[in-house]
């Protein structure tokens, strides 16, 4: 039987569960569009954060460390947004 | 750099820590600038071909995506458990952990196997189309590193079974454990993009 002493990286797995839940409730719903995108990355990056934080355990970690890897997390969910932003402004097939 | 924990209170200062190898840690952000490319690859061509990645991504199996991020998700919580077992010198915990870790990866590469022949039995291939170009090369060079990541726990796994790990050796659990939450990372971006983004 595996003991479960009292740390906050259960919750922080309940929480990437229960994220993950809700993304898929969304897209479920048939919910779309520029909102629903914005959602749904908006979650993928909460989801990375907490990951980076929690369970990397960057959140003490030296600042430059931390710093980098929130870094990739933000730049690469910007440029995610920006390029499907853009592919609803200038989409000619959809 | 030692490898214990990431923050310890010492007269008042909190000692900042990076756990495990540096190395490895620079070799995850090798990784993870990879992969970032590789997202951004896919989202800029799917800007040029909206309605056909739409049509390709509806014949996913959407749950199989969503019990695969649960899998890794708790494998990784199950990793992070046994890195503080291990700091917690309950040596007994730890390969229970890591073998708890083991299975969730064995049953995401399990799951992946069950929805690729279902893709491949339906003359679905990543010659099909460029959405299935990139859903095949994207989820198997993730699934490499899943198999490589469970290679990496069996070996630590094996090494607790004989007490290896305690609160003043942790460092290469540690080090395993980084590179097994980078699967899990990698996992949900992927997961958003090629499963959700529509």
């Amino acid at each position: 039987m595996l003991a479960l002493p009292k740390d906050r990286r259960h919750g922080t797995w309940l929480l990437l569960v229960l994220a993950t839940g809700i993304t898929c409730w969304v897209r479920a719903g048939g919910i779309v569009g520029l909102a629903a995108a914005a959602g749904t990355l908006a979650i993928a990056y909460f989801k990375g954060r907490l990951v980076i934080l929690d369970f990397m355990e960057l959140r003490d970690a030296p600042i430059i460390w931390r710093a980098v890897f929130e870094g990739w997390l933000l730049v690469v969910s910007i440029l995610i947004f920006a390029a499907y932003w853009l592919s609803l402004a200038g989409r000619v097939d959809a | 750099m030692s490898a214990v924990t990431a923050t310890r209170e010492l007269g008042g200062t909190v000692a900042r820590r990076l756990p495990g190898d540096r190395d490895v840690w620079i070799f995850i952000i090798a990784e993870l600038l990879m992969f970032g490319a590789f997202f951004v690859a896919y989202i800029v061509n799917r800007a040029g071909e909206v309605r056909l990645f739409n049509a390709s991504q509806l014949t996913l199996d959407r749950t199989l995506g969503v019990l695969n991020a649960l899998l890794l998700i708790s494998s990784s919580w199950a990793v992070v458990q046994a890195v503080c077992a291990a700091r917690r010198n309950e040596r007994g915990a730890v390969p229970r952990y890591l073998g708890l870790a083991i299975a969730l990866g064995i049953a995401f590469t399990i799951v992946k196997f069950f929805e690729y022949s279902a893709k491949l039995g339906a003359g679905l291939t990543m010659m099909t189309n460029t959405f299935y170009m990139f859903y095949f090369c994207l989820t198997m060079i993730h699934l490499l590193h899943v198999v490589a990541g469970t290679v990496i726990l069996t070996v630590l796994w094996n090494n607790a079974r004989g007490g290896a790990y305690n609160s003043s050796n942790s460092k290469g659990l540690e080090t395993g454990a980084s590179y097994w939450h980078m699967v899990d990372l990698l996992w949900i971006f992927l997961f958003s993009l090629l499963y959700l983004l529509k």
